[in-house]
């Protein structure tokens, strides 16, 4: 599976919702399908797009939040399992793209790549659930599942370590950033 | 040699009159006290994280949500927080409400506690983050205040120092 085909076939389902992306592929990929003002690009603070996706979804329970994390970036932060799990908001989903490579900035490979298993460490951390997909069609199922019954979810997709044709985004970190803080001011005040 | 109750109390009056909302911690021995006052307030949500890297993730998203929020922790917590501070808060001008137990510092008995005591407010004022040592006469509630509006309009992080004369109670100096 690439991971772009998969960000493709989810598209619609984020369209609504927050999304936090992890800087990279994750994000030049999302952007390239298009950008929305309910998207944020962490484009530093590797391991901590889970930690913001955890504050906004505590913070508005009404709404859904989808965090796009990976190996990488979460095995960075992996104590962020244990938060998530511990307070389990069940309006947040947690995708992990896992390519066992650090694709975006050399392509070493991860630990995942030599075997350690992000989708059990998250449940053993106590994750409510924790869904694994290594298709499309499964990475669709598993997200369709994920936000149809609400429940703290770890989703962890194994995909291939591809690169972006580009890393550009044609935004201004920034401005992503008030845009993103506008989008949801009003979000507060229309509700 | 206790934490001072009293000292815990006065703050959690302070962070009430902020309308602080949501308070990420690691609890440490200084701390308890207050944390057990905010975990038993049904308007304040306690999120304990297991590394304070993890609370300026959940500063940034509780801001981002409008929620008031304060972010908890020891000063060599605040010091394994650093990256994310510049690369999160300060890269995207996150206002950071920080509340910093200072050990190390003037009375201190412990000697490992030193090192990261020396360096505090070295570090705070290398990342231009403005901080104020709590001083116990001082109004608490005012200070805080003061430190969350600064914090806000400068959309920075700001750090309040809880020191030993506020949060300790030592049998003599």
């Amino acid at each position: 599976m690439l991971r772009a085909d998969a960000l493709r076939e989810i598209y619609p389902e984020l369209e609504r919702r927050i999304v936090v992306t992890i800087m990279g592929a994750v994000a030049a990929e999302l952007y390239a399908l298009g950008h929305r003002p309910n998207f944020f690009y962490l484009e530093h603070s590797m391991g901590l797009a889970s930690s913001l996706g955890l504050g906004l979804a505590l913070a508005l329970p009404g709404q859904q939040v989808i965090v796009l994390d990976g190996d990488g970036s979460l095995l960075m932060n992996l104590g962020t399992l244990t938060t998530l799990a511990r307070y389990r908001p069940p309006n947040l989903l947690h995708v992990v793209f896992d390519n066992g490579s650090l694709v975006s900035v050399g392509g070493f490979p991860t630990a995942t790549a030599s075997g350690t298993d992000l989708a059990e460490m998250a449940r053993a951390a106590g994750m409510p659930r924790v869904l694994e997909a290594e298709t499309l069609a499964q990475f669709r199922t598993a997200v369709t599942q994920a936000l149809a019954r609400p429940a703290m979810t770890t989703l962890v997709a194994k995909v291939e370590a591809s690169a972006p044709a580009s890393y550009r985004l044609d935004l201004d970190l920034l401005e992503n950033r008030f845009q993103f803080k506008r989008y949801l001011d009003s979000l507060r005040s229309s509700s | 040699m206790p934490v001072s109750l009293e000292g815990a109390r006065r703050i959690y009056e302070a962070l009430k009159a902020c309308n602080i909302r949501l308070v990420s911690a690691l609890p440490e021995t200084w701390l308890v006290p207050l944390l057990r006052l905010v975990e038993a307030d049904q308007e304040m949500r306690l999120v304990q994280v297991a590394r304070e890297e993890e609370s300026i993730g959940i500063a940034a998203g509780a801001y981002f949500a409008g929620l008031p929020s304060i972010h908890v922790m020891q000063n060599h917590g605040f010091l394994a927080a650093i990256n994310p501070l510049v690369s999160l808060a300060m890269l995207y001008k996150i206002p950071v409400l920080l509340l910093i137990s200072y050990r190390g510092s003037w009375g201190e008995r412990d000697p490992w506690q030193t090192q990261g005591g020396l360096l505090t407010e070295p570090v705070l004022r290398a990342l231009t983050i403005p901080y104020y040592c709590l001083r116990r006469e001082d109004d608490l509630t005012r200070r805080l205040k003061e430190a969350q509006a600064l914090a806000l309009s400068a959309l920075h992080p700001v750090a309040v120092l809880l020191t030993r004369e506020v949060l300790w109670e030592d049998e003599e100096p």
